[in-house]
C-alpha cells in the first residue's frame, strides 16, 4: 500500500476531526498553527510535492513545545498533554513516510477522541465520536485495501461499526468496573463551575448568565411549594469589606435540628463542581452517602465532588436550627471591619436604640427598609468603592441578591444582631417529562440567616423584599432587564422550553445510565436483571458468554453470502419443462440440447410438435441471443405454465 | 551472519512440519480447515493504546471512553472474522503455464473463483522466496492470477508451495493459507549467444545453398526470445500487431541434423544451450531440422509443435521423469 494522497486526505480527516472538538480550550494560536499544518499538508499531498525536511520539522516542533511550555508555564497536567498530543500528531502527519507512520496517526486519532470526554460526555458528543469513528475507520480499511474506492470503504467501516456497537454494549454492561482513579490525578483534572466559597459583589450576578446545570432532584413525596426550596451550599461568616468568607468553625460539633416537622426524602444527582460541598434542602437531616454535617449545617464530602453523583436525602423543612449556639459562634456572627461603612453603622444603631431588646423587631425594620427604600434588583449593578455598604444602600440602591443578603447581615450585624450568610441555590425548574427538578448555575442565590436566641437560626430572605418573584416564580420574572439573561433563562416561547424538558430529560436519563455507570450501579442493574451473588468472576463469565453468543450470530451472518450458485432465470424454467417432460417419460439425455431435445419428442409425440418447437424456439432465443427481455421471459414462463402432455 | 540462515530454516522445518505439506490437483476450496490466523504486529501496538485508553477510564472515570474502548476492541475482534471471511470458499485451480527459457520469468497462473456475492480484498500471493502479487477478486466472478517466479535452471520449475494471506479489513489479524498444486513450468534451456548453424556439417551443401531459402518468404509466428533481430517484423508491430517474425520456407528435402555428437567439446549444459540456439535459428530460417541426442532422435520436421518437442527435448535431457 502506496501513500497516496487520497489517503493522505483520510488521515487529514482524521486527525481535524479529533481535534476539532478541542477548538474551544487550545490556545487559539495552538488551533491556528494546527489549522495551517493541515492545509499545508493537504497542499502537499494535493500537489505531489516533496514533505518539509527533518530539520523544519525538528524546527518547528521545539519551537511550538516551547511556546506551548511559556503559554502554560508548565509541561504537565491535563491541558498542557492535550494540547502536545494534538501538536504532536498534526506535526506527524508532515512526516509520513511508511504505512507504518499512518498506522500511527490511526491510533493516535483514536487516542485523541479520548482526551475529548475530559471536557464533555454529552449525547451530542457521543454521536459526533461515532461519526469519527466512522471517518478513521474507513481510513484504515484504506490502508489495508489501496485502491477500493470512498463509498464501499466507507461501508465496510459502517458495517464493522455497527456490529461492534451490540457487542460493546454486553462489554460496558458486564465489564468489571474498577472505582478509580488509579493514580494521584492532576490539579487541573477536572472543570469546576459554580458556587465558590467567597461572595463578593458580582459572583453570583456572574453565575446567574450560566445556563449549565448545577443538579437535579427528584422527590418520593410531593415537592415542596417553589419559596421553600432554598438549597443550602456554603455559609459565610467573615466580612472583610468587600468579601465575605466561611472562615473557621471553632468547633467540629454537628448543627442540631429540634421540634423538626416530618422529614422530606428526595434524590439529587450532583453534577461534578470539584468542591466539596454537597447540596440539599435547609435544614438537612440525613444523607444517604459518607459525608459530614457541620456546625453551621453545610454538608460536606470527604473528597472533591469531580464525578457526578448521587445521592438520597432527607431534610426538615421546619426546624429550630441550634437555639443553643454557642457563644463563639455568636461572636463570629457579630464581627465586623473595623472604621467602615459609618452611614449604615448609624442607621442600624438607631433602630437598635428603637428596640432594645427586640432582635426580630430590627429585622423586620430592616426588611421594611430594602422594601420601600427604593431598591432595584438588577443583573447590572453599578461598581462600589471602599465603603461598599454605604454606597449600595444609600446612592446606588441597585444590586443582586448578593448584595442584598450582604448588607443585611451587615446591617444587622451592626444593630447588634448575630447573623450569617448563606449561599446555594433557590428554587428550580420542574421537567414534567422526568418528574424531577433541574437545578441550574442561574439559580444560585444567596440569603441570610439570623439567630433568634430560642428560636435558634431563622432563614431570612431580603431578595423576597425587593423581588419577590425571584423567589417565586425565578429570575426572568424578577429581572427589570430579562435581556441581560441566557437566552434560555428568560421566558422562551413554550414549544421550546418543551423541547429542552425532553432534552434535559433524555440527558438525565443520560447520566443515570451511561455515564453515571460505575461499579454501584452496574451491581444494581445486574441485580435487577436477576443475577445473584455477583462477582467479577461471574460478571467476566457472563460477559464471555454474551459476547461468545454474539459472535456467534455474526459469523452466520457474515459467512452466509460465501457460496452463492448462480441460477439462471431462463434455465430455471426450461428445467421445468424438462421435469414435465421425463415424469411423461420422456428425459432429457445430458448430451442433448434443447433442439435435438424437442425433436426427440416431437418424433414420439406429433401431437405436441407446435407447442414443443414454439418453446425450444423460445428458450434458444432467450438463453442464447443474449437479448435482456423481460415480457418475453414471463411469455415464456407461461407457455411453459400452460404447457400439457 | 550465518543465523539467519539457522533461523529461516528452523523456520521453514517448522512449516513442514506444523502445516500440510501435500500436493494437490484439481480444485482447492479454501475452508476453516486450512485457514489459519494470528494477530500481526499491528495488533499488538493497537492492544497497547487499548490499554492505555482503558486505564485512562478508570482513571479519569470516563463512562464514554469505556465506550469507546470497547468499540474499537470489538471492531478489532470482530475484524478477525472479516479477515477469514476475506478468504473463505475461494476456489482455486491451476492454469497452464507457458514454457519459458532459463532466465526469464515463469507465470504461473491460478485461476481464483469467488463463488459469493461479497467482493474479496487485497489477497496477497508469494512463494517462499518473496515473489509476490497482490490481487482483489469481484464477486461471482473467476479471476486469473499470475505469479512469475525466475526460473533459473532447465527443467521443470515447481511453483513449490505458495502462500496465500490477507490482513484485510484493518491489518490487525494475517489469516493465510499454504496452496500447492502439482503445476510446474517447462523451462527450456538458455539459447547461447547467436553462433552459425552447423550446415558446413550438411553432407551435401555449402551455406550460401541454404541460406537461399531466405527469399521464400512464408508468413509470420510470434516472436519467441532469442529470434535474430533482422528477422523481426517491423512493419508488423508498426501496424501494432504485435512482436512477430518473419517465417522463411527451405526449399523441400533440405534437411538439417543437429548432432549432440557432432559438438566441440564443451560443458554438457553448454551443448545444450548451444543446441536450444540452434533450435530456435533453424525454426527461424525455415530448415527441416532434426534433433539427434544421445538418448534418441526428434526426425527432421518443421513447425512449431515440432520446435517445442525438439526444446522439450532439450530442457529434459538427463532429467529423471518424476
Amino acid at each position: 500500500m502506496k501513500l497516496t494522497a487520497q489517503l493522505t486526505y483520510g488521515l487529514i480527516a482524521c486527525i481535524l476531526l479529533v481535534s476539532a472538538p478541542h477548538a474551544d480550550h487550545l490556545p487559539i494560536w495552538v488551533s491556528a498553527e494546527c489549522g495551517a499544518l493541515l492545509l499545508w499538508r493537504a497542499y502537499l499531498a494535493r500537489s505531489g510535492k516533496a514533505l518539509p525536511p527533518r530539520w523544519l520539522l525538528l524546527g518547528i516542533t521545539v519551537l511550538s513545545v516551547m511556546a506551548i511550555a511559556a503559554t502554560f508555564r508548565s509541561l504537565f497536567g491535563r491541558e498542557v498533554g492535550v494540547t502536545l498530543l494534538i501538536l504532536l500528531s498534526t506535526l506527524k502527519l508532515l512526516e509520513l513516510k511508511a504505512v507504518r507512520d499512518a498506522t500511527i496517526v490511526v491510533y493516535l486519532s483514536c487516542f485523541i477522541i479520548i482526551t475529548n470526554f475530559f471536557y464533555s460526555q454529552s449525547i451530542p458528543t457521543a454521536l459526533f465520536m461515532l461519526a469519527t469513528l466512522l471517518v478513521i475507520l474507513a481510513t484504515w480499511v484504506h490502508l489495508q485495501t489501496g485502491t477500493l474506492a470512498f463509498k464501499p470503504r466507507l461501508r465496510i467501516g459502517g458495517i464493522l461499526l455497527l456490529q461492534a456497537i451490540p457487542l460493546s454494549l454486553i462489554l460496558f454492561v458486564l465489564f468489571p468496573r474498577v472505582q478509580g482513579p488509579l493514580w494521584g490525578l492532576p490539579q487541573d483534572a477536572y472543570a469546576s463551575s459554580g458556587l465558590s466559597d467567597t461572595m463578593s459583589p458580582g459572583t453570583m450576578s456572574k453565575l446567574s448568565l450560566n445556563d449549565a446545570v448545577a443538579f437535579r432532584v427528584t422527590f418520593d413525596t410531593a415537592a415542596p411549594s417553589r419559596d421553600r426550596m432554598y438549597w443550602r451550599g456554603p455559609v459565610l461568616w467573615d466580612f472583610d469589606g468587600t468579601t465575605w468568607k466561611r472562615g473557621r468553625n471553632p468547633t467540629t460539633l454537628e448543627g442540631v435540628v429540634e421540634d423538626t416537622g416530618m422529614p422530606l426524602s428526595y434524590a439529587v444527582t450532583l453534577e461534578p463542581h470539584n468542591k466539596r460541598w454537597l447540596f440539599a434542602l435547609d435544614m438537612p437531616n440525613k444523607l444517604s452517602i459518607k459525608h459530614r454535617l457541620t456546625p453551621d449545617f453545610q454538608l460536606l464530602s470527604d473528597k472533591p465532588v469531580n464525578a457526578r453523583i448521587r445521592y438520597q436525602a432527607d431534610s426538615f423543612l421546619s426546624y429550630r436550627a441550634n437555639p443553643d449556639e454557642l457563644p463563639r459562634q455568636l461572636q463570629r456572627a457579630l464581627a465586623l471591619p473595623r472604621g467602615l461603612n459609618p452611614q449604615t453603622q448609624e442607621l442600624a444603631e438607631s433602630w437598635r436604640t428603637s428596640h432594645p431588646n427586640d432582635d426580630a423587631a430590627i429585622v423586620r425594620e430592616v426588611l421594611r427598609h430594602f422594601n420601600q427604600g427604593g431598591y432595584v434588583y438588577t443583573l447590572e449593578p453599578p461598581l462600589l468603592g471602599a465603603n461598599g455598604i454605604d454606597e449600595f444602600l444609600f446612592q446606588t440602591k441597585q444590586g443582586f441578591c448578593e448584595h442584598y443578603a450582604g448588607s443585611f447581615v451587615y446591617l444587622l450585624r451592626a444593630a447588634g444582631v448575630p447573623a450569617r450568610v448563606v449561599t446555594g441555590y433557590q428554587g428550580g425548574e420542574y421537567n414534567a417529562l422526568g418528574d424531577y427538578y433541574i437545578l441550574r448555575q442561574a439559580d444560585a442565590h444567596a440569603w441570610a440567616e439570623v439567630w433568634l436566641g430560642e428560636r435558634g437560626w431563622v432563614r431570612y430572605d431580603p431578595t423576597a423584599a425587593i423581588a419577590p418573584a425571584r423567589i417565586e416564580s425565578g429570575l426572568s420574572a424578577a429581572v427589570s432587564n430579562p435581556a441581560s439573561l441566557p437566552f434560555m433563562a428568560r421566558n422562551p416561547p413554550a414549544w421550546l422550553r418543551e423541547l429542552r424538558f425532553n432534552w434535559d430529560a433524555m440527558a438525565n436519563q443520560w447520566n443515570q445510565w451511561v455515564l453515571g455507570y460505575d461499579n454501584e450501579t452496574q451491581f444494581a442493574f445486574l441485580t435487577r436483571l436477576g443475577m445473584e451473588d455477583i462477582s467479577w468472576q461471574k460478571m467476566a463469565l457472563n460477559m464471555l458468554a454474551g459476547i461468545f453468543t454474539l459472535v456467534g450470530v455474526f459469523t452466520l451472518l457474515l459467512l452466509r453470502r460465501l457460496v452463492v450458485r448462480q441460477t439462471d432465470p431462463v434455465q430455471t424454467v426450461w428445467l421445468k419443462l424438462c421435469r414435465k417432460l421425463e415424469k411423461a417419460g420422456l428425459p432429457r439425455k445430458v448430451h442433448e440440447g434443447p433442439q435435438d431435445y424437442a425433436a426427440r419428442v416431437i418424433a414420439t409425440h406429433p401431437e405436441i410438435a407446435a407447442d414443443m418447437n414454439d418453446l425450444a424456439t423460445r428458450y434458444v432465443a432467450l438463453r442464447y441471443q443474449a437479448s435482456h427481455d423481460d415480457t418475453a421471459l414471463s411469455a415464456f414462463k407461461h407457455a411453459v405454465s400452460a404447457f400439457k402432455l | 551472519m550465518k543465523f539467519p540462515n539457522i533461523r529461516s530454516s528452523l523456520k521453514l522445518k517448522f512449516r513442514n512440519w506444523a502445516f500440510r505439506r501435500t500436493v494437490e490437483t484439481g480444485t482447492v476450496q479454501l475452508n476453516q480447515r486450512r485457514i489459519y490466523i494470528l494477530p500481526t504486529r499491528q495488533f499488538f501496538g493497537f492492544g497497547f493504546v487499548l490499554i492505555l485508553m482503558l486505564l485512562g477510564d478508570i482513571n479519569y472515570n470516563l463512562s464514554l471512553g469505556y465506550v469507546l474502548t470497547f468499540l474499537l476492541a470489538t471492531t478489532g475482534g470482530l475484524s478477525m472474522l472479516y479477515a477469514f471471511r476475506n478468504m473463505a470458499q475461494l476456489e482455486i485451480h491451476a492454469g497452464y503455464v507457458e514454457p519459458v527459457f532459463a532466465g526469464e520469468q515463469a507465470r504461473f497462473v491460478f485461476h481464483f473463483n469467488n463463488p459469493g456475492t461479497l467482493p474479496r480484498h487485497q489477497i496477497h500471493l508469494h512463494d517462499d522466496d518473496g515473489h509476490k502479487t497482490v490481487f482483489d477478486l469481484p464477486a461471482q466472478t473467476s479471476t486469473p492470477i499470475e505469479l512469475a517466479l525466475p526460473a533459473t535452471q532447465r527443467s521443470w520449475l515447481d511453483s513449490g508451495r505458495l502462500t496465500l494471506y490477507t490482513r484485510f479489513p484493518l491489518g490487525l489479524f494475517n489469516a493465510w493459507s499454504y496452496i500447492h498444486f502439482d503445476v510446474r513450468a517447462l523451462v527450456y534451456p538458455k539459447p547461447a549467444s547467436p553462433q552459425p548453424l552447423p550446415i558446413a556439417a550438411a553432407p551435401d551443401g555449402n551455406g550460401k545453398t541454404t541460406i537461399r531459402g531466405d527469399e521464400d518468404f512464408a508468413g509470420l509466428r510470434n516472436y519467441v526470445p532469442g529470434d535474430a533481430m533482422p528477422r523481426i517484423a517491423w512493419k508488423a508491430l508498426a501496424r501494432e500487431q504485435g512482436l512477430q517474425v518473419k517465417e522463411f520456407s527451405a526449399q523441400q528435402g533440405q534437411q538439417l541434423w543437429l548432432d549432440w555428437s557432432q559438438l566441440p567439446d564443451i560443458a554438457l549444459e553448454r551443448k545444450l544451450e548451444l543446441l536450444t540456439r540452434w533450435v530456435l535459428d533453424a525454426d527461424a530460417q525455415g530448415f527441416q531440422y532434426g534433433l539427434r541426442m544421445p538418448d534418441g532422435e526428434v526426425i527432421p520436421q518443421h513447425g512449431a509443435s515440432h520446435r517445442a518437442e525438439c526444446l522439450r527435448r532439450l530442457a529434459l535431457f538427463g532429467v529423471q521423469p518424476s
